[in-house]
This record gives C-alpha cells, structure tokens and sequence, in this order.
C-alpha cells in the first residue's frame, strides 16, 4: 500500500504534465503560448504576497527569538507530565502552526536525539507530517487576493491543528506502545 | 481576530526580551525575518509560473472546468455557495491532490488560483467568503497518503522502518480534516445567524 502511495507520488507530476499538454494539444490549443501567458501571471501574485508574508514572518520571528516558546515549554511541561506525555515533544507543538521551517528543524533534531523508530521519534515523525504551518498559510493565501479580515478560519485551523495533535498522540500509542 | 494575535505576538516578545535585558534580539529577528520572507516570495516566482503556465494551457483545454463538472455532488456539500462547475472547484481538487500526495510546491500555486477564483464571487472584497474560510479549513488540516519530507528525514536518521508511520499520519490528518470541517460548518451556521440580526465586522 505504501508503496503505491510512493510510485503515485513519483509520478504523479510528470503524469500531470504530460497528460494536460497532450490533451490540449489535441483540442488544438497553442500550448507554448497558453503557458507563456499563464506563467506570467506567476510573478505577480507571488510579488503580491511579499507585504503579508515580512508582517507575519516578522511577528513569529520576535515570538521566538525573545524566548516566547522557552516559556511556555516551563509551564507546559509539567502539564505534558501531568498527562503522561514526553515534554520533549512540546516545542514541536507549539511551533507547527507558526513555523514549518522551525518546526522541521525540532522534528530532525529529535528524530535523531532520540532514534527514527523510538516513540518519541515516531510520535514527532507523525506529528510533523499530520499538522501544517497554519499561521503561514492563511497569511500567503489571504495576502494574495488582499483579504484582511479572516472571519474565523484562524480558529478553525488552529483547533484542527490540537485535533491532529491529540489524534497523533492516541494512534501513536496504541500502535506502536508509549515509551 | 488576527490583528490581536499579531498584535500580542510582536508585543510579548518585545516584553519578553526587554525582561530579559536583550532588546536586540527583537532587532535581529525582525529585520532577517523580513529578508528571509522576501526570499521564499523570490523562490516561489519560479514555481508559481511554471504551475500556472501549466494550468493556463489546462484552463483554455477546457479540463479545469471538466474537473469541476465532477465534482458537482460534492461541491454542493461543502461549498454551497459556489456556483456549480465553477472553475474554482478545479483548483481546488488540483491543491487537494497535491497536498494529499505531498508535493507541497505544486499546492501552493493551485490554492492561491483557487483563492483568486474564490475571490472574483466575493461580494466583500476585503473579507474572507464562507467559501473561502471552507478551502483553507480543508488545506490546513489536509489528509496527507504520502508524508515525503518527514519519511527523507527518517531515512537519513537510518530508520528500520521509515515508511511505518504513513498509516498513524492517515489516521491523525483524518480525524483532524473531520474535526476542521465540522467546525467551519457549525462557525458558518453561527456567523449567518449573528450577522442575520447585526451587521458588524
């Protein structure tokens, strides 16, 4: 089965490519133009992004650079304990939502601390791979078309991050055994 | 919402910072932050043309608009709102797909088509649609089949096993994609009632 999943991933981009150039090129659209004429649009809503990217960039950067994150993690800690979970794995947690390159840069470290296949390192590999960078996604994909106010999708990703969290830790668990 | 949170996040660390008697931590980490999201928008350029070159060449092939004509029964479930065939629904199961087997630089350049699709039915221009809040409840917590970055790091960590947590992350992003739809759902149902009676932002 994961095996299939892999080899769809391979191919799943040059599949893509050449089967949307083939079918339009049969329909008789000019591809080459048509591409050159999307890919332009390329440049600019990248470009259109930049301002809200530097506002939330810089944001979880003074966050975390002041120690924000340390602080939590002493509190917090005794929280995890409380519940019998490794404190270890909450810097992960409370950095998936702000910084997927943060973020990934925890997973690593404790995946190779602590072993691939020890539960830390399992409960981490799912975990990374189960939530995503939340903040930095509302911000890249509402600053492009200059939206400002976000209703309440902030809240809505931020729970569904706790939800994956939760469910990483139940699963984890209970296939692989805690500790 | 999100001025407060910007807001508190810019404010405690500056406190924090000044409590600890290191203001120019506050310094660094703004300003490299700034030339760093400059680069990533730099980089993206590069991808988002070829995506949206590519996608162009689908667009006038007619098969974004054959693709939303697919999806109609489940367009109507979750996005209501958005007429049906529309070219948006397209993009989005193109930011779907990708994000479901992990090429997570092909997933960008579609949802932000989408979110530009999405944005030409938006009657408030500046405020997210009920359409959009259900894309981005569904890209954020998306179920992943193929979890590619994290399975690298697990090889290089030399891992007996490294595709062995492909079945615990279905498992977690399924219940946490059920979990944001459920929500986004009951907040849509709650902002139409309040809004019925006060029109405020």
């Amino acid at each position: 089965m994961e095996k299939v999943f892999y080899e769809l991933s391979r191919w799943a981009i040059p599949g893509l490519i050449c089967f949307v150039l083939v079918y339009a090129a049969l329909r008789g659209v000019k591809v080459y133009e048509c591409f050159v004429k999307g890919a332009k649009e390329g440049f600019a809503l990248a470009v259109k992004i930049i301002p809200f990217l530097v506002a939330m960039m810089m944001a979880v950067s003074i966050f975390r650079q002041a120690g924000v994150i340390r602080l939590l993690e002493q509190y917090g800690g005794a929280f995890f304990q409380l519940v019998h979970l490794p404190p270890d794995i909450l810097p992960l947690a409370l950095m998936r939502p702000l910084s997927g390159g943060a973020a990934l840069g925890i997973t690593t470290e404790l995946i190779n601390t602590y072993g691939p296949d020890s539960y830390i390192g399992r409960l981490a590999s799912t975990m990374q791979a189960s939530t995503d960078t939340t903040f930095f996604i509302l911000a890249v994909y509402f600053g492009a078309v200059g939206i400002g106010k976000y209703r309440y999708s902030l809240g809505v990703g931020l729970l569904a991050d706790v939800v994956s969290f939760v469910a990483s830790v139940y699963i984890v668990s209970r296939v692989f055994g805690a500790f | 919402m999100i001025n407060l949170v910007w807001l508190v996040m810019v404010l405690g660390g500056i406190i924090l910072a000044g409590l600890k008697g290191q203001p120019e931590l506050v310094t660094q980490a703004a300003f490299q932050a700034a030339q760093t999201a400059v680069k990533y928008a730099l980089e993206l350029i590069g991808v988002m043309a070829l995506w949206l070159g590519l996608m162009k060449v689908a667009e006038e092939a007619g098969l974004i608009k054959k693709l939303a004509q697919i999806l109609k029964p489940f367009t109507r479930l979750l996005f209501p709102s958005v007429p049906q065939e529309h070219p948006a629904m397209g993009f989005i199961l193109m930011n779907f797909s990708a994000n479901l087997l992990g090429l997570g630089n092909a997933a960008t350049p579609f949802g932000l088509k989408a979110m530009q699709e999405l944005q030409n039915l938006n009657p408030q221009k500046n405020v997210a649609s009920e359409a959009m809040c259900t894309f981005l409840a569904m890209n954020t917590s998306c179920i992943t089949l193929l979890p590619a970055t994290v399975i690298g790091i697990r090889i290089a960590a030399g891992s007996a096993n490294p595709t062995e947590i492909v079945s615990t992350t279905l498992f977690a992003t399924t219940v946490g994609m059920s979990a944001a739809l459920l929500t986004d759902y009951l907040m849509r149902l709650w902002y139409n009632r309040k809004s019925g009676a006060q029109k405020k932002c």
